[in-house]
């Protein structure tokens, strides 16, 4: 006796998924262009920035940066990382990766840090949260980016918006982690000498959940980093050119100092932003 | 010390669970805290709890784990809703108070001081000290020379700048009780704020703040499960079981009437000595004679043989002491007449009387080593009646042999 006919009866969830997107593009397509603008903005001031700094400049700007907050090994090693990719032919599509990445991390900060507030306070909003943290964490990227490119076109800007879907959760997740690691009798203690909800959060919870917080801010900014190579297939500029044009064309070489020199920024970014949640 | 009531807590309870209101109506039908727990799965933490406060007093509330000790402070500034009744403040229902007037309250009423200490991790003990006025919106400069006036009160003027984890348990909580004083609060409340403490920094905190409150007069309701503190500290006491408020009163008056077994559990152990005074169990059962003109010695032995007792306690007209007389001595004054025959020339020599506030433990020499009760007297010098061997040996033994059932053993 066959209970479950699966050759028969489908559930033509393709289909469905295939049609909706469809209808959101025919509709809404100039909705999702709009959506697009604050990113696109900041995008621009940020490559125009980099683009305009002479290279010494924002080597010093790391090393001042390293040097305050992460010691002088890390100082050197950044130092030593920048002189590198210059001289690897890298250094504007380093410069562009560098503003997708502070580009991305600040939209990260700007909606994950309020939206992990919240779930901290609230059991319910929470548990509503976490299905969405999880999809957006173990989504492969590449379903998503088709949707993504017929919404808000091919370029950088897409590139940004699926790695912001990427690099958020953990900003989220670690700063809900900090809000419910504040011991209950801290809080207890703010209400009891008269504080408000909003005075126990401002004056208590976010100061304290502050180092939780910048471990977040950190693994977001890895995260964004390691979408580099993924946000290229989709016409955004930077580091993960060369390593896509390098597959493309089998020239390893190009796709290894690409590859290089994305881990090497990685972890300058990483030691900075570590120290920092340190201090 | 006024009887001005200071806050007043009128049928308040506390259920916690998903069916508050199963639980209140079942409890009114009589059902006790288990059998409520099986059918509802709430737990009650407070029960129909009466009682009044009043004002410059330190009010103990003492119970063990689990008696609602801490829920029913944590409903005096409503840090826990209760479920019904109502929390009078100066008069004012503070249970009814929407979340504006709450805080308000909070701000300019109150104050409180924690077990855990409860201090902020991230500021310095300054910042700490001042936390409760920086959230009533007082500015910088004024907050922080009153948090260090707050400080110098406890002694921690010198260790402003440090952080919290940088003092010792004792020191944090001397922040913790500046950072209540630092408000000037018309209450104190103190959750156990002792209890983790050495015993020695504890009796060291006690004393200070028995100093304090001879400085200032506030109102502090002080939450312990330790029942000497309660003794050293407290004006009243009331005395938690299971939710419920089972005995309110003074020390001895706890001490001497217990309300059941579960008080008198908690006394056991309790060395009377310390807590009761001589004015507490003197009885005024000897026979008192008063000296006026024309009362002869004859008349006093004749009282005395008649009441059949051995000593007379001589007082005036005001009731004022004037000595103690006994049969030997007023025969032998009667059998020399060539003495004056005034009831003053058989006194006893070397009377010591004792003092009403005297504690048992003080008169005990007085009481052993003179064959007569020891005469007491109130501040004015006026006689009260008087202690005997046997009066003071009956009140050791009522307090240590009435032990309850083996069922309601506990450790304090």
């Amino acid at each position: 006796m066959r209970i479950f006919n699966f050759e028969e009866q489908l559930i033509p969830l393709d289909e469905w998924v295939q049609t909706a997107v469809d209808w959101l593009v025919m509709n809404y397509r100039e909705y999702f262009q709009i959506i697009k603008a604050p990113v696109q903005i900041s995008l621009e001031a940020l490559e125009w920035l980099f683009a305009t700094l002479p290279p010494f400049v924002v080597i010093l700007l790391f090393a001042l940066a390293a040097w305050r907050f992460a010691g002088k090994r890390v100082t050197i090693f950044s130092i030593l990382t920048f002189v590198l990719i210059g001289y690897l032919g890298l250094w504007e599509d380093t410069m562009t990766t560098l503003s997708m990445v502070i580009c991305s991390v600040l939209f990260c900060a700007a909606t994950g840090i309020p939206l992990g507030i919240l779930a901290g306070r609230s059991k319910r909003f929470e548990t509503f949260l976490r299905p969405f943290l999880d999809a957006m964490q173990t989504t492969p990227a590449f379903v998503y980016l088709v949707p993504v490119v017929m919404l808000f076109s091919i370029g950088t800007v897409s590139g940004i918006l699926a790695t912001i879907v990427f690099a958020l959760p953990p900003i989220v997740r670690l700063t809900n982690l900090g809000i419910r690691q504040v011991h209950p009798e801290l809080i207890e203690a703010a209400t009891a000498f008269g504080a408000t909800p909003w005075q126990v959060l401002r004056k208590v919870q976010i100061p304290l959940a502050m180092p939780s917080i910048m471990a977040g801010l950190n693994q977001t900014i890895m995260m964004a980093l390691s979408m580099v190579v993924i946000a290229a297939l989709i016409g955004a500029g930077g580091l993960g050119n060369p390593v896509v044009q390098g597959l493309n064309t089998l020239e390893i070489g190009l796709a290894t100092i690409g590859g290089l020199s994305i881990v090497l920024l990685a972890m300058v970014l990483d030691r900075i932003t570590q120290g920092i949640a340190q201090k | 010390m006024s009887n001005h009531v200071k806050i007043s807590v009128r049928n308040l309870f506390k259920i916690f669970g998903p069916h508050p209101k199963n639980a209140l109506r079942l409890l009114k039908q009589g059902l006790n805290k288990e059998e409520i727990f099986k059918k509802t799965e709430t737990t009650v933490g407070v029960q129909d709890a009466s009682f009044d406060i009043y004002t410059g007093e330190i009010f103990v509330i003492m119970g063990l784990s689990g008696s609602g000790k801490s829920t029913m402070v944590r409903m005096l500034n409503r840090l826990i809703e209760p479920t019904t009744g109502q929390v009078l403040i100066d008069g004012e229902d503070i249970v009814s108070m929407n979340n504006d007037q709450l805080v308000k309250m909070r701000r300019e009423k109150m104050s409180m001081v924690f077990q855990s200490f409860a201090l902020m991790p991230h500021m310095t003990v300054l910042q700490n000290a001042a936390f409760g006025l920086e959230m009533d919106g007082i500015d910088k400069p004024s907050r922080e020379a009153r948090a260090l006036q707050a400080l110098e009160q406890v002694g921690l003027e010198s260790r402003a700048e440090s952080m919290p984890s940088e003092l010792s348990g004792g020191m944090q909580q001397r922040v913790g009780l500046a950072r209540g004083l630092a408000v000037d609060p018309d209450i104190l409340l103190m959750d156990e704020a002792f209890s983790a403490l050495d015993p020695l920094i504890r009796t060291e905190m006690q004393d200070e703040l028995l100093k304090l409150q001879s400085k200032a007069k506030r109102t502090i309701v002080f939450i312990s499960h330790d029942l000497d503190e309660a003794m050293r500290i407290g004006d009243r006491i009331a005395i938690m079981e299971g939710g419920s408020v089972v005995q309110v009163g003074t020390p001895e008056e706890i001490l001497q009437n217990p309300a059941d077994d579960y008080v008198r559990a908690f006394f056991r152990g309790v060395d009377p000595t310390n807590i009761l005074t001589a004015g507490d169990i003197a009885v005024d059962s000897q026979v008192t004679i008063i000296v006026t003109d024309g009362k002869s010695p004859r008349a006093a032995l004749q009282r005395l043989i008649k009441n059949d007792r051995d000593y007379g306690y001589v007082i005036d007209s005001t009731r004022k002491f004037q000595g103690i007389v006994s049969t030997d001595s007023l025969r032998e004054l009667i059998d020399r007449p060539e003495y004056p025959q005034e009831i003053s020339n058989a006194y006893l020599p070397n009377i010591v009387p004792a003092h009403t506030n005297d504690s048992m433990q003080d008169i005990l020499p007085e009481v052993a080593s003179n064959p007569w009760p020891l005469p007491i007297l109130d501040s004015a010098g006026g006689y009260l009646g008087a202690v005997s061997k046997n009066l003071f040996l009956r009140t050791l033994h009522r307090s240590e042999s009435e032990e309850p059932d083996e069922s309601i053993e506990m450790t304090v």
